[in-house]
């Protein structure tokens, strides 16, 4: 295993909040791409599928310093703490449903071992996983639009982003028959990534420097010296986690220059905010 | 003796003097008893090996007759008709225009099955709706690039001779799944002796831990 993590990916976002608009083709996107389901009635969205989803934040200030930022939440992909792979989710999954992988980082979720008990989805702290209350129902004709390549849920079971897998897994397809190794960084791009008009989020493999996520994220590759489950902290000050210091280490990162956007990241007891705020990634370690 | 262990057994309790009384029966019913045992095992095992796989699986016939071994006389290898694609993907069982290759014009031989062929399929334009033996469910993603490119695996480890084949074996599918039943395979019990009598999870998973010393992660074969 310690060899086959040397060279293994770890695929991850960033996410600009200061270019999102809002517009939601992340999430249309992915519900397409994805063949997710909806409900005759979509109004009540307490129980609406959604592995993307776009959440409005707010400064919280009256006219005329109003600002409103979207921020968008695929599955996080947490690796846990340290980085070992047991993350919320696959920790408490009793049907092992739920894995890390160690080759790409990403968290799976195998739609015909979950038996729905719903574990997961209360251990997530970022409401990234779904349950599904009933069976799918296409309208007539839909099933032809439906994706081969992603199998369709059932009722009972949870599901959830999946970093388009199986974009991975016809890329490393091309890949074999043209005789390579490795995938190229434009080969595996997901679903929201490519659908993005505003090209706020990227897309790659968080382990290789030549990646433009790498390039933005600078994850340190040490823990943090202030709490030591936390690695691949962002070496740059505009760059977020959600609820980082929870040690859940997700691998979708958020970007933005403004500082009220990058502390409704998590949530501070007075004060704590201005202590840590300049506390990036160490660089020292470099 | 005998006497006295009756007298004591009869004196003993009620409880043992009833069951005295019944031994004479008992034997003969314990006789019985066993007959009746190994006639119902016998009724149970046979009905179980024999009548369950068809009430378990339905029977439907290939919608006509391919002669593999023929085919790979005239046209060579597996892959002259079931080939990657160079975007990787696999074409499986081919397509009507693959067969038009060579069956464009005039019949190739004298066959019945390539006169239902000619008749059905390649004057009307329609593909032949074939059964796949071999198709798993939905939630397997399955990569033939990865086995036979970069593992490079025979076709024959696990899709069995059928290149030797000369007519097409029923399709027999899974009532209750619905799934084909080369998956569970022939062999009610589960059992197997070649590679390719089963299609199972837990045959991918054994090959793999054999090969690359790791089960690997559900998304490897799952999506």
């Amino acid at each position: 295993m310690k060899q086959e993590n040397n060279k293994a990916h770890k695929f991850g976002m960033v996410i600009d909040l200061d270019k999102c608009t809002g517009c939601g083709s992340c999430m249309v996107s992915c519900m397409s791409e994805n063949n997710v389901p909806f409900k005759e009635d979509e109004s009540n969205k307490k129980d609406s599928i959604t592995w993307m989803r776009v959440y409005k934040i707010t400064n919280g200030k009256s006219f005329p310093d109003t600002e409103i930022v979207y921020l968008p939440r695929p599955c996080q992909h947490c690796g846990g703490k340290g980085d070992h792979g047991h993350s919320p989710c696959v920790s408490v999954c009793p049907a092992t449903a739920t894995d890390y992988g160690y080759d790409t980082g990403i968290v799976s979720q195998i739609y015909t071992r979950c038996f729905g008990c719903r574990y997961c989805m209360g251990a997530c702290p970022y409401h990234a996983r779904y349950f599904n209350w009933w069976d799918p129902k296409w309208p007539e004709g839909m099933e032809n639009y439906l994706s081969p390549n992603v199998s369709p849920r059932m009722r009972g079971v949870v599901e959830k982003c999946s970093f388009c897998y199986h974009r991975y897994q016809a890329a490393r397809d091309k890949a074999y028959v043209d005789g390579r190794d490795d995938i190229e960084e434009q080969e595996y791009q997901t679903a929201c990534t490519t659908a993005c008009p505003a090209g706020a989020i990227v897309f790659g493999d968080l382990n290789n420097p030549a990646h433009a996520v790498h390039q933005i994220v600078k994850p340190d590759p040490h823990p943090d010296p202030r709490n030591k489950h936390i690695v691949g902290k962002s070496r740059n000050p505009n760059v977020f986690r959600l609820l980082e210091r929870l040690g859940t280490n997700p691998k979708v990162y958020y970007l933005s220059e403004r500082e009220w956007v990058r502390k409704a990241g998590d949530n501070y007891l007075e004060g704590e905010w201005d202590e840590i705020k300049n506390h990036h990634g160490s660089s020292s370690h470099d | 003796m005998s006497e006295i262990e009756n007298k004591t057994e009869n004196g003993s309790t009620e409880s043992a003097g009833e069951r005295t009384a019944g031994d004479t029966k008992d034997d003969k019913g314990l006789g019985l008893g066993v007959i009746f045992f190994i006639v119902a095992f016998v009724v149970c095992f046979l009905s179980g090996t024999l009548l369950f796989p068809k009430l378990l699986y339905s029977k439907r016939e290939q919608p006509f007759n391919f002669d593999h071994k023929l085919h790979v006389g005239e046209a060579g290898d597996c892959d002259s008709c079931h080939y990657l694609r160079e975007d990787g993907s696999f074409v499986g069982i081919p397509k009507l225009a693959t067969c038009l290759d060579c069956h464009s014009e005039e019949p190739m031989g004298e066959t019945e099955d390539e006169a239902i062929f000619a008749e059905e399929y390649v004057s009307k334009e329609k593909e032949v709706p074939w059964f796949i033996y071999s198709r798993q469910p939905d939630c397997v993603f399955f990569s033939h690039a990865a086995h036979t490119q970069s593992g490079g695996m025979d076709c024959v480890t696990c899709h069995g001779p059928i290149g030797e084949s000369t007519s097409s074996k029923p399709y027999q599918e899974n009532r209750i799944t619905g799934y084909s039943r080369d998956i569970w395979g022939e062999n009610i019990w589960g059992f197997k002796k070649n590679s390719w009598d089963r299609m199972k999870m837990d045959d991918c998973a054994e090959c793999h831990k054999q090969e690359t010393g790791h089960q690997g992660y559900c998304f490897q074969c799952h999506k």
